[in-house]
């Protein structure tokens, strides 16, 4: 009882008018802030997404960082083809190698990018190719060793035109 | 059939590492371009990419529409023993394009 009359007692004639406004402008300040991200969002993978994708790919276990290496340009001009080389420290021997790769980008629509098989007869373990990038995010790699080891790197990569949103602009 | 390219070196010593590449013309569409009546184009990319060689994969690559349009790759290969490299790449639609080079190992 005591609780609910402390804002009565509160409730001045100069104050109401006040706090109505403070209430209107943090409303309209929500209400914004929900309508804006409404717009950004779309088409947008989260953290979420890119650790539902590991976990579908390879388990429930956790990557360790390191053993593996992205090489990725610090700075994009487009994110239509950005070189990527994967390098992973492995003997790639008949007992110790690297089984397979993925690569991952947290923030484009489809965290995936690729997966690849190593084969055992392959040699320097590093693979290059261009991926596409819808802004400014991390690139993720994760790795399987034979021993069924669980490895990842992390790359900041900043894209100034995104490989998905420049073709919606112009139309 | 798309136009494809790959380049492996004409010989090897045995035991070496050579780099392999491969490339090949194909739009990879994402699904997030439209066409100049601004209708979506859908989804086309190749999906698997293999390479083989003495008788074992060297490398297999499932693509996604994240990877650029013509996909291009760079890979390494242990030479054993003097033969042919194999391509393979698979589209959505079931089309297969193939490649081959032969590798000659002293």
């Amino acid at each position: 009882m005591t609780d609910r009359a402390a804002p009565e007692l509160r409730d001045g004639a100069g104050l109401d008018g006040r706090r109505n406004l403070s209430r209107r402008s943090a409303m309209l300040g929500i209400g914004g802030g929900v309508l804006l991200s409404m717009v950004a969002l779309p088409g947008i993978a989260g953290d979420e997404d890119t650790a539902a994708a590991i976990k579908q790919l390879y388990g429930n276990r956790e990557p360790t960082a390191g053993r593996l290496s992205l090489q990725l340009p610090a700075l994009a001009e487009s994110g239509n083809s950005v070189p990527l080389t994967l390098t992973v420290d492995s003997p790639m021997t008949a007992t110790d190698r690297v089984l397979r790769a993925s690569v991952f980008a947290n923030r484009n629509p489809r965290p995936l990018i690729a997966t690849v098989l190593f084969g055992p007869k392959y040699g320097t373990p590093t693979f290059g190719t261009n991926i596409r990038l819808s802004g400014t995010q991390d690139v993720i790699a994760v790795a399987e060793m034979s021993d069924h080891s669980l490895w990842s790197a992390q790359v900041r990569v900043l894209v100034t035109v995104g490989a998905c949103d420049a073709l919606q602009l112009r139309y | 059939m798309p136009n494809s390219r790959i380049k492996v070196p004409e010989s090897a010593a045995a035991g070496e590492s050579i780099e392999i590449r491969a490339m090949i013309m194909h739009p990879m569409e994402n699904g997030f371009n439209f066409d100049s009546q601004g209708t979506t184009i859908p989804v086309h990319i190749i999906t698997d990419f293999v390479c083989t060689y003495d008788g074992a994969e060297i490398v297999r690559v499932q693509l996604q529409p994240g990877l650029s349009a013509n996909p291009y790759f760079s890979f390494y290969l242990t030479a054993t023993r003097s033969g042919a490299v194999d391509f393979k790449w698979t589209d959505q639609d079931g089309t297969v394009t193939t490649n081959s080079a032969q590798l000659q190992v002293t």
